[in-house]
């Protein structure tokens, strides 16, 4: 029986047929987790495994997590990826224990069970005994036995997984403004700038549904404000894809404009809430149609942001229903010069742990989890902008988060 | 120079480093960086692979005061403190005005409710300007011996 198969034929219960009224016992309650592990995670979804050029030559790999579960993503020596879990057929012995490596084959230090790079069992320690005692059944067969295999995909350098063999393809389940949301960021050869792990004491759903509130952004990061930079911001707008859980939301900034302004600035008498040193928001236009921000989400786990010329991969890892690990993936790209990569470095302090406009996202969620805490009865609202899960040419709305709830609900059956 | 000299002076530079973020007196943390510097949080792993993106960065002494700024007017997270505690300097070399000088950490966090959680440990790897006194911080790079960091990272390490 699986940990799921243990907790209740149902979910935590809604009170309403909606997703503008958000139970609050989801954040809390262990049955829940467990279902959002089998249902989500391990349901019909695309889940972020790793970029390509981590596995650029036969026999890389990289062992991650979608959600709870361990799998393995490896390039075989016929160029296709393969994704498994990362158990062995033999006793569940954990096959990988680095995070990155480059192998002929996987075996299993336990017994030494021998798995090819398509995760197919090539060999079994004494598999004929000892000295003709002992040894595996006639009845064994090798080719009967594999690693527990997932479905792979690519798309803009990113490469995906799914245990399900119902998850439509990866562009048709991301939708079309999805699709291009991503290749729009994605559109040169990324290489890691560098990376790190935030653990926050929350469920992971009130991380993702941060990232999805286009309304608290200058409400609660007010390092843009007390520094007076002028944003300068000009329209932007969210899309929802139809099943709801696959966003992004994006706004322009007058890049040409903002650039006047610091040279002005020096202009004017010194304030001491004027940044010292503007060079940690001072961008390009790089992708040349002024966006200057762009926040994507992918269903159940994974974020690709542009802030300014920070570009950065998050992966949602949940580790507990009160804990979770987000994972920072700072990307550059094959075309930056030094000027570029060090204008990525100064303004990564906008964001990650420590980031100037997103360190309150970081313990947020644990506030939220601390109120909730044998509180948990009732429920939140995300009404800002209506009751629907529509793309809006706007941002002063919750429906990227009711996009979120409506494809949970889906999944979930409850 | 005196070789005792100039670990006194280092010596000196390296735990009043730690005292003025400790004390909370971050006001006064910048000056012990000449301008333009190098400080650099990073993990051992992202340090060891050679990348250069950590979580916290400042190349001039004014992106030092702007993260000092930031903490006290514009961030908003619980109230807390470091303890830091810092192993023997370890002088490596010296080359005509710069002293390069490694040691080690542990920092304890201490949440304004009490809770003590021992938050970082990991090395301070220091390039040291010794042509004046005080001397000063030329770079200072904070390799984490962690890749994760609980909740946030406010005060600098």
């Amino acid at each position: 029986m699986s940990q799921a198969a243990q907790t209740a034929e149902h979910g935590v219960p809604w009170p309403s047929n909606g997703i503008s009224e958000i139970p609050f016992r989801v954040y809390t309650d262990q049955g829940q987790y467990h279902r959002e592990q089998e249902r989500l995670f391990k349901g019909p979804t695309w889940n972020y495994l790793c970029l390509t050029v981590e596995l650029a030559k036969p026999g890389d790999y990289v062992a991650t997590t979608i959600g709870e579960t361990a799998v393995i993503v490896v390039r075989d020596a016929a160029g296709a990826i393969n994704a498994f879990v990362n158990r062995c057929a033999h006793r569940g012995n954990l096959l990988c224990l680095e995070r990155q490596g480059n192998v002929k084959e996987f075996g299993c230090i336990y017994h030494g069970w021998i798995y090819d790079l398509a995760g197919q069992l090539t060999g079994v320690a004494f598999e004929h005994g000892v000295r003709r005692q002992g040894g595996m059944p006639p009845e064994f067969r090798k080719e009967e036995h594999r690693l527990q295999q997932l479905r792979t995909a690519e798309l803009g350098g990113l490469v995906f997984g799914t245990f399900s063999d119902a998850t439509p393809d990866l562009e048709t389940w991301l939708g079309a403004d999805v699709t291009r949301g991503l290749l729009r960021v994605m559109n040169r050869t990324p290489h890691v700038l560098g990376r790190n792990t935030q653990v926050m004491p929350n469920n992971w759903k009130l991380y993702f549904e941060n990232v999805k509130d286009t309304y608290h952004a200058s409400i609660l990061h007010l390092f843009l404000t007390t520094f007076r930079i002028n944003r300068l911001t000009m329209p932007g707008g969210i899309y929802i894809n139809q099943d709801g859980g696959n966003h992004y939301s994006f706004a322009k900034l007058d890049y040409a404009a903002e650039d006047t302004e610091y040279k002005n600035a020096g202009l004017r008498s010194e304030s001491e809430f004027r940044l010292q040193d503007n060079s940690v928001v001072e961008s390009v236009d790089e992708y040349g149609d002024g966006v200057s921000v762009q926040i994507l989400t992918v269903f159940p786990g994974m974020v690709l942001q542009q802030v300014r010329n920070t570009i950065a991969v998050r992966v949602i890892r949940p580790r507990g229903v009160d804990k979770t690990e987000l994972e920072w993936i700072h990307l550059g790209f094959d075309t930056d010069d030094e000027a570029m990569t060090e204008r990525r470095l100064r303004q990564g302090n906008l964001i990650g742990p420590a980031g100037y406009i997103a360190m309150e996202d970081g313990c947020i969620g644990g506030f939220v989890q601390r109120a909730l805490h044998y509180n948990d009865d009732g429920a939140g609202l995300v009404m800002m902008g209506g009751h629907e899960a529509e793309s809006q040419p706007f941002r002063a709305s919750e429906a990227a988060i009711r996009g979120f709830w409506k494809h949970y609900r889906g999944l979930m059956g409850d | 120079m005196d070789d005792l000299a100039l670990r006194l002076g280092v010596q000196e530079l390296i735990g009043e480093y730690a005292e003025r973020i400790d004390e909370d007196r971050l006001e006064e943390w910048p000056d012990l960086f000449a301008d333009p510097c190098r400080y650099l949080v990073i993990s051992r792993s992202n340090h060891e692979a050679g990348m250069r993106q950590g979580v916290m960065y400042a190349a001039t002494r004014g992106m030092l005061l702007d993260r000092v700024f930031s903490i006290r007017r514009a961030n908003l997270f619980e109230p807390h403190r470091y303890r830091h505690v810092i192993g023997p300097i370890r002088l490596k070399e010296v080359t005509g005005q710069v002293a390069v000088v490694h040691s080690h950490f542990i920092v304890a966090r201490i949440m304004h409710d009490g809770v003590t959680t021992l938050f970082a440990t990991g090395r301070y790897l220091d390039r040291i300007d010794i042509s004046t006194t005080p001397y000063r911080f030329s770079e200072r790079i904070v390799v984490l011996d962690s890749d994760k960091i609980d909740t946030l990272l406010a005060i600098p390490l």
